[in-house]
């Protein structure tokens, strides 16, 4: 079980920085923006992008969390999974820009599940997705608009994300 | 978790996940689509030995909002009245390929047979069996009173500290049963007001203070009271001498309302004898939960439903890790 480290500190907060440049970027602006991370180290991941954006563009921009465990389709599969609390901003997502938050990008089965929740709760303008690692083995036809680090990985290897509010170190590693 | 059976056996942390994931669902209710696509292609059947509305209604609505198939089986008007066995009946429910059955019987015990038996495999859950448990009804009395205490904070806490009086025919009822093993699990104090005539003989072993007059009860300031039916058709014998004087001792009319402290609600299961054990007054006022008790048990159903189909199945093991 050895360990690599493939993001530290600083680059995980570098990564951010340009996403959050990106985002800005891409939309434009500030405007109609929605940061919606999913539980639980995307819900971190999309309240710090909202303060870095919210700090570049002079505007303050909502951060809020989204739960997938009951639209997933591979719930079967796993020993049953505590679902999260779900929290929209005040002012919804109807006709705005949604940035969905992910630490890893894996299959992709937990964004087309996000993507059936956002449907439930309204509808969006356009929904992007930000991810800080993507690690491959894609099973959808699915692809993240704002990369902060490709992975390259083996399907058997574990790829995991520490982030200070949630484990109270910082980095990614790749596990054999 | 494989069945739903009892309250006496559900440790704190199963309770407190059930009440948790009830939060879950209970924000889904609110949206736009209520409609969650959890547990699509699974089958949930309604088997109802004894009648009730408002409890098959509530476990039909929640398996509807998380895409379930429903069958409901009331046993009047159909091969029961023939004279088929419960086994036999299980059996056919798990030939049409039922993967929970929810069961209400008169017989104490039955659901735990239906579980036990290996006549099926679908899991099991207790809607009302005799005068033993309700326990999906003592979960949905449990998430109301955290509810009014705790509001949006309620996730991960118990109920430690909070006094409730449970009040009635206590004799008889499967709620207060199932609301005493529940609420002294989450760690509330328990007191029962009844006639002598309508206290269990086996009272002294349950976790409980037992008082015979309602007002000491209420001038302790209890921070939930909740009222419980006469069962009028259990009543076989002369429990008590008029509904009149029942209802004076210990009914809740609106002085002894008056008299309660801020803050603490008033609760009934329903279906509400008004003017017998509760007073108009007190079935409308502020303080009543009624008509939460039933919101929230369409999400405590739903969260009931979710843990016992939504992951793998564990045949071995019978739990989830």
């Amino acid at each position: 079980m050895s360990a690599r480290t493939v993001l530290h500190e600083a680059d995980v907060s570098r990564a951010l920085t340009r996403i959050a440049h990106e985002i800005l970027e891409s939309n434009r602006g500030a405007e109609n923006l929605v940061l919606l991370g999913i539980p639980t180290r995307g819900v971190t991941l999309a309240r710090r992008l909202a303060v870095l954006i919210s700090e570049i563009a002079q505007t303050s921009v909502p951060a809020g969390a989204l739960d997938v465990t009951l639209f997933r389709d591979d719930l079967a599969k796993h020993p049953t999974r505590s679902p999260h609390p779900t929290d929209i901003p005040a002012g919804g997502i109807d006709g705005k820009t949604v940035v969905l938050v992910d630490d890893v990008l894996f299959s992709g089965r937990s964004i087309r599940a996000a993507l059936d929740a956002l449907q439930s709760i309204g509808r969006p303008a356009i929904v992007r997705l930000a991810i800080l690692v993507d690690r491959g083995h894609r099973e959808l036809p699915i692809r993240p608009d704002f990369i902060g680090k490709n992975i390259p990985s083996a399907r058997s290897e574990r790829v995991n994300v520490r982030l200070v509010e949630d484990d109270g170190s910082e980095g990614v590693t790749i596990e054999a | 978790m494989r069945h739903l059976l009892d309250t006496r056996t559900l440790d704190k942390v199963t309770a407190l996940r059930i009440l948790d994931i009830a939060e879950d669902m209970s924000d889904t209710q609110s949206r736009e689509v209520k409609k969650l696509p959890t547990l699509r292609g699974k089958t949930v059947v309604n088997l109802f030995f004894e009648d009730s509305t408002r409890t098959r209604i509530s476990f039909e609505a929640a398996a509807k909002r998380l895409s379930a198939d429903v069958i409901n089986f009331a046993a009047k008007g159909s091969s029961v009245s023939k004279g088929e066995s419960l086994k036999d009946t299980a059996q056919t429910l798990e030939a049409i390929g039922a993967d929970a059955v929810v069961v209400r019987h008169p017989a104490s015990g039955a659901p735990q047979t239906l579980a036990t038996s290996g006549w099926i495999s679908a899991g099991v859950v207790n809607a009302g069996d005799g005068t033993h448990e309700h326990p999906t009804q003592a979960l949905l009395d449990a998430f109301t009173i955290r509810k009014r205490r705790f509001g949006a904070d309620s996730r991960g806490r118990d109920l430690s500290g909070l006094r409730v009086v449970i009040v009635g025919d206590v004799l008889h009822s499967r709620v207060a049963r199932s609301n005493v093993w529940l609420l002294t699990t989450l760690g509330a104090d328990v007191t029962l007001v009844a006639p002598p005539t309508l206290v269990p003989q086996n009272v002294s072993l349950w976790p409980v203070r037992v008082v015979y007059d309602l007002d000491q009860a209420l001038a302790e300031g209890p921070d939930a009271v909740m009222m419980l039916r006469i069962q009028l058709e259990r009543m076989n014998a002369a429990y008590f001498p008029t509904e009149r004087e029942y209802s004076r001792r210990w009914g809740l009319d609106a002085l002894r309302l008056d008299g309660l402290p801020d803050g603490s609600i008033v609760m009934h299961p329903g279906p509400m004898n008004r003017g017998l054990e509760i007073s108009s007054e007190a079935a409308d006022s502020e303080r009543s939960t009624v008509l939460e008790q039933v919101t929230n048990g369409v999400s405590i159903r739903m969260a009931v439903l979710y843990l016992l189909l939504a992951g793998e199945r564990d045949e071995e093991r019978g739990g989830d890790q």
